[in-house]
Formats: structure tokens, sequence, C-alpha cells
């Protein structure tokens, strides 16, 4: 079910009032089915950017991106995304409603549309906040309906924008500890878009890393650490350490 | 509520210190003693409620008229740039009429009767909805429509079941707009276009006998109805929907 990603040669140029931008510049790289890949890099570095191709938001000036190899052709959606804006949900939809509009989209019957839902809400820990709604459920809570929601239609890759980045600390780590879970539970091909190495060292089996103005590949960096992994092991700082060489920001 | 109620309260205690301060002749500013008398009498002859029946029906039939054409024209116009092109200029050339402006010439084609008055009622209600449904579905958060589209939801089913939902807050300002609007156009549609029943024509009629018990008590109904609609029917509408589900302003976080 999970389906690999391509990146050939992606470059966005885009041009406002005063002058022409390039976003991002001759980007290649590849994620393997089932691949946790996180996308790495400092403001401006187009990972966003990159990822709203991924999703079909915008259109590449030149390059192809595909999935499963097929070239996206607007209509025909096979991704999960996953926002960093809490509003992403529906507010006229409770939890469990929120989670089965993909699956009405595909014409999933009514009862078992309702069965994955909240066993995809129970997946994310909230089954007795099915029937809630979104304006009553705390932030990180909602951030994990919107992960039941992308994953509960069964895409063949799923799309994350910094989704725990509003979060405090604490609620961030747990969200982490939450994803690392999901993802091996469903084995998801995954691009996870951040500006938080640690992050990126918990959650990646590889880390993309982003130059800025414009937006380049600097580095990728293969992660084989064991999982669940341990953000205090040495192993773990010392990956924390070169990927901050490759920023350029090692003190 | 009840603050509502002692407002009301001290309005008919004041309109009955007028009355009596003899300013005017009792038979132009009746108390409220004769107001009621004249109320009961046409409760008990049953003529306010055809009255009534026939201007709520008149504003009902041209409310859903101007529903059926500002709905689907609004939302094509906040989606879609050639529909708002196309319409723009003539919702703005022909919002800034009076409804009323146009009764001697709704008049003059379709006579005076009930298509008349309907047709003032659409006008005047049609426009204000027009422009919160643009407005509303123009004002959408994004990201309610990407995070739908990459869930396959396209074309009707986008419109069904996100464009319609993220606009109701502003859809249902507008039909309380146009609610407003209808209510007074009605009246002067009554007044003018004349048709045989309407709260409007019981106005006009009295006013040829001099009867202002009986055109206050109109005037009491009308308050009363337009009080009834506002805080009952719309906020219920309102509890239902947007307040429920956080959306309202105010509830918003």
């Amino acid at each position: 079910m999970a389906k690999r990603i391509d990146l050939r040669h992606v470059t966005l140029r885009y041009v406002t009032d005063t002058r022409e931008v390039l976003a991002v510049d001759d980007v290649s790289f590849t994620v393997a089915e089932s691949e946790f890949l996180c996308l790495l890099g400092p403001s401006g570095c187009g990972k966003t950017t990159i990822m709203n191709m991924i999703a079909g938001f915008l259109s590449p000036t030149h390059g192809d991106v595909l999935i499963g190899g097929a070239r996206l052709d607007g209509t025909k959606h096979d991704r999960g995304v996953v926002f960093q804006d809490f509003a992403q949900l529906f507010p006229w939809r409770t939890a469990r409603r929120n989670v089965e509009f993909g699956l009405e989209m595909r014409n999933v019957p009514k009862a078992q549309r309702k069965d994955t839902a909240l066993e995809f809400l129970r997946l994310v820990g909230l089954a007795d906040f099915a029937d809630v709604y979104p304006h009553q459920l705390s932030g990180g809570m909602q951030q994990r309906v919107a992960i039941a929601r992308a994953i509960a239609y069964s895409p063949g890759v799923l799309l994350m924008d910094e989704p725990f980045a509003a979060l405090d600390a604490m609620t961030r780590d747990e969200m982490q500890r939450l994803v690392n879970d999901v993802w091996q539970e469903t084995k998801k091909t995954v691009v996870y878009v951040t500006h938080n190495v640690a992050e990126a060292v918990y959650l990646g089996d590889r880390v993309v890393v982003l130059d800025a103005h414009p937006g380049r590949v600097k580095a990728e960096i293969p992660l084989d650490l064991p999982r669940p992994r341990d953000p205090l092991s040495a192993t773990f700082v010392e990956a924390q350490r070169t990927i901050l060489g490759h920023l350029g920001m090692q003190h | 509520m009840l603050r509502g109620a002692i407002t009301i309260a001290l309005l008919l205690a004041a309109w009955e210190y007028f009355a009596r301060s003899g300013i005017f002749s009792r038979a132009i500013t009746p108390p409220l003693e004769t107001i009621a008398v004249a109320l009961v009498s046409m409760i008990a002859d049953g003529s306010i409620f055809r009255h009534t029946l026939a201007t709520m029906l008149r504003v009902a039939i041209g409310l859903a008229i101007a529903l059926a054409i500002a709905i689907p024209l609004g939302m094509l116009m906040g989606r879609y740039a050639l529909w708002e092109r196309i319409l723009r200029p003539a919702v703005a050339v022909l919002m800034p009429i009076p409804s009323l402006a146009w009764v001697p010439l709704v008049v003059l084609w379709f006579g005076i009767g009930n298509v008349a008055t309907v047709l003032i009622v659409v006008y005047a209600s049609t426009f204000s909805l027009l422009y919160n449904v643009w407005m509303g579905v123009k004002t959408i958060n994004p990201i309610w429509v990407r995070a739908a589209q990459v869930m396959n939801a396209h074309g009707w089913r986008l419109f069904r079941h996100v464009i319609w939902p993220a606009a109701l807050p502003s859809i249902i300002t507008g039909i309380r707009l146009a609610f407003g609007r209808a209510w007074i156009a009605v009246i002067g549609g009554e007044l003018l276009a004349s048709p045989q029943w309407g709260l409007g024509k019981l106005i006009f009629d009295a006013k040829e006998f001099l009867n202002a018990d009986t055109m206050l008590a109109a005037l009491f109904v009308i308050g009363v109805l337009g009080l009834f609609f506002e805080r009952v029917v719309f906020q219920l509408l309102e509890r239902a929907t947007v307040n429920r589900w956080g959306m309202a302003s105010g509830a918003r976080r």
C-alpha cells in the first residue's frame, strides 16, 4: 500500500511585483516505500514549498514529482496531509466525522466508515473523544485527530508539515513518540518537514538537509539508530552534531 | 431576556405617558388600553391573523426565491473568478437601489397584487444575502479546502461538504439581514402595491379612517413578529450550527 516518491530535478520559480524568486533549485531525492524521510532546513529553504509540490498544491516550474512511479495529475490524490495549523480540522464535524471524511469521499459504507474512524482514533489515543467537536479539543488533541484523519483512508504516502511546531515542548515530545508508534504500526511512506534537528533525528530513517535562498539539497544523512530512539544516548547526540555540522550551525 | 423585558416595559410606559400627556389628541395617540382593545377585536374577528398570514407568506415566498438566487450565485462568485467578474458590476449597480423605488415600475409590469409585492421582497433581500454568501465563501480558511482536496473532495462534493458549512456563519448573517430587509420591503410593498390583505395594507386602510389604534396595533404585531424571528428562530438556528461548532465570532478560539 505504501508508495515511493521521486523528485527529479524539481525547480520552482515565482514572480513577485519586483523580482523573480528561485524558491527551489534542482532538488532531487527519493523516498523509498515505507521510509520515514525528514526534510530539514532553516526558514526560507523551501521545505514547505517542496511538500506543497508533493501534495499537488503547487506545480514545479521544471522537473517531475512522481508518486508510486506516476506523475501527479491533480485530481486523483493518494496522499494524506497534516498541516501545522490546528484549524485544519473541519469545525462543523466531530472528531470521528473528521476522520471519516476521506472514507466518505471514497464512498465507503457508513457502518464501515465509523468502525475505521474509531479504530484510527484509538490508534492516536482519542477513542473517548470521538463525538467531540474540534473546538472542544486542545491543540495537541486536534493534531492527533488530523493525523488519524490523514491515515484513515489509507493513502500511499503521508505528508506532514511541521505538525507540532505550534505545540508546547512537553506535548511535542509526546506527539513525536505517537508518530513513531503510528508509523511503526502502519508503515506509511512519510515525508516530514521540520526545522527541529532533534525531531528529525528522533523520527527519520533519513534526513535531507536543505540550504536556503535558493532551496537546495545540502546533504542526505541516513539514520539507523534502533527505535524507539533515546534522545539522551550518545549515538543520538552524535547524529544531531553531524546534522548541525551540515547546517553550518556547529559550535 | 429579563433585561429585554424591562426595556420593553419602559418603552410601553413612555408611550402611555406620552399618550396621556395631552400633547396630541387621544384620537391620534391612543393609550395602551385603546390599542389593546383594537388588537383584541381584530383577534376576535380573526382579521389580524389573515393580515399577518398574508404578510408572512409574502415574506416567506420572497425570501425563498432570494435564497434560491443568492446562494448558488454567491457561491459561484466566491469560488470562481470568472463568475465574480461577470456578476460583480451587476451587483454593484443594483444593490444600492432601494427596493421601494421599483414599486411603480413593478406595478406597471405586473399590476397591483401579490406578484408585485413578492418581487419587491425578492429584490430587497437578494443582494444582502448574495453579498454575504459571496464574501463568506471567499474568506473561507483555505486550509479546509486543501485538506478536503487531498482527500478527493471535488466539484459538488466540495461545495456540499466543505464550502457550504465553512461559509454558513456568513450565510446565516446574510439570511438575518435579508429577513430584516424583506420585512421592511413587504410593509412598504403592501402600502404601495396594495393587495387585499397584509399588515401594511391594514395600516394604510386604517389611515383612511384615522384609526390610530388599529395602526399601532398592527405596528405592535410587526414588532413582536420581528422579535420572535430574531430571538427565537435565528438564535435556535445558530445554536444548532455555528455556535455548536465553535464558529460563531466570539466563541472562536
